[in-house]
């Protein structure tokens, strides 16, 4: 009888999803309140800061997010 | 004794003692597959032929491993034209001249197991037909002409896809061949294709011991199968025919060892 080819699992991937910088924290950390409410701590990511790109509360971010733990992000996208 | 693991699972090398038990439970399915391939004619039902098949494995004193494998209700798989694999043999499925019908049969025999298939045509049929079924033949005497020890799986799978492939057809994907022994399915897994596998079970080193279904599943028209409403019958999406033919082999000492052999 053949078998079903089952093929490895894949690893979950990071969720980016769009968010409010609610309150800035030091050492580039930021409150952000994401779309659905929730609220988590995110970090700038390197490019931003390489750049040299401020970011303040009220700006509209997009943050990237890890299903291991959704209470921590990266921001990696600061939209004008 | 234990060979490699792949993905985690161990691979069972067997010894000599149990391979010449897998080669007796192997002569018992060449028993029936010889007896089916007798029966079949137009005007004969598949569960006529699953009968027959089932009676050759129970008079032998072994044991038809399909019936009751996660719910399959027969001893044989009734694969017909367009079918590729699992069809469940039924009295309204009559075969007719023209046809082309596949067997999947496995039995067990003092706890060791064989799975072989074979497809014929059943009268006359068309050139296409005849053509599918001769090249699928040949593509699983091409892959065990690559095991033998030091060979890869990845040798298997290229030697069935190349040779399909420059003959027009495709190869199934969505199933696989399989590692053998004291169960049905063992680790590793046996494609019949390569694309673009890397690592993982095509990598795996042939060693003597391994036991290996190695089964081509080969369409006239492309690769993609469906799924029948009965959760069994897997079908090709285009409606194209499909040939099947299997052997358990071993890897030996000097190369491919044909448990299933008449």
């Amino acid at each position: 009888m053949a078998k079903k080819q089952t093929k490895q699992k894949k690893e979950p991937k990071m969720i980016r999803v769009l968010g409010t910088v609610v309150e800035k924290l030091p050492d580039a950390v930021f409150k952000v309140e994401l779309e659905n409410g929730h609220e988590l701590l995110a970090h700038v990511c390197g490019k931003i800061r390489m750049r040299y790109i401020r970011i303040m509360p009220g700006d509209s971010v997009t943050v990237e997010i890890s299903p291991y733990d959704l209470t921590r992000g990266r921001i990696v996208w600061l939209h004008k | 004794m234990s060979g490699p693991r792949i993905r985690g699972a161990q691979i069972h090398l067997k010894t000599a003692d149990e391979l010449e038990a897998m080669r007796d439970s192997g002569r018992i399915h060449a028993r029936a597959v010889a007896t089916l391939k007798e029966a079949i004619a137009p005007g004969v039902s598949t569960a006529e032929l699953d009968r027959i098949a089932e009676e050759v494995i129970r008079d032998a004193g072994a044991t038809p491993s399909f019936k009751g494998y996660q719910g399959f209700p027969a001893s044989i798989c009734a694969q017909v034209n367009d079918c590729v694999v699992h069809g469940i043999p039924s009295e309204d499925e009559i075969l007719k001249e023209g046809d082309i019908f596949g067997a999947d049969l496995g039995a067990i025999y003092k706890d060791w197991h064989s799975d072989g298939a074979f497809t014929v045509a059943v009268g006359e049929v068309d050139d296409e037909s005849k053509r599918l079924i001769d090249v699928t033949r040949e593509s699983l005497d091409r892959a065990l002409e690559q095991v033998r020890p030091g060979n890869t799986i990845r040798d298997i799978a290229h030697a069935v896809q190349s040779f399909v492939e420059a003959a027009g057809f495709s190869v199934v994907r969505a199933l696989v061949g399989h590692g053998i022994g004291s169960q049905m399915h063992e680790p590793p897994q046996v494609p019949n294709f390569v694309d673009n596998g890397r690592g993982g079970v095509y990598d795996t080193i042939l060693q003597p011991g391994m036991t290996l279904a190695i089964e081509p599943m080969v369409n006239a028209g492309g690769p993609d199968v469906v799924q029948d409403a009965d959760g069994w019958k897997v079908r090709t999406k285009d409606g194209s025919r499909s040939a099947h033919f299997e052997h358990t082999v071993a890897v030996t000492e000097d190369g491919c060892w044909i448990l299933t052999a008449p």
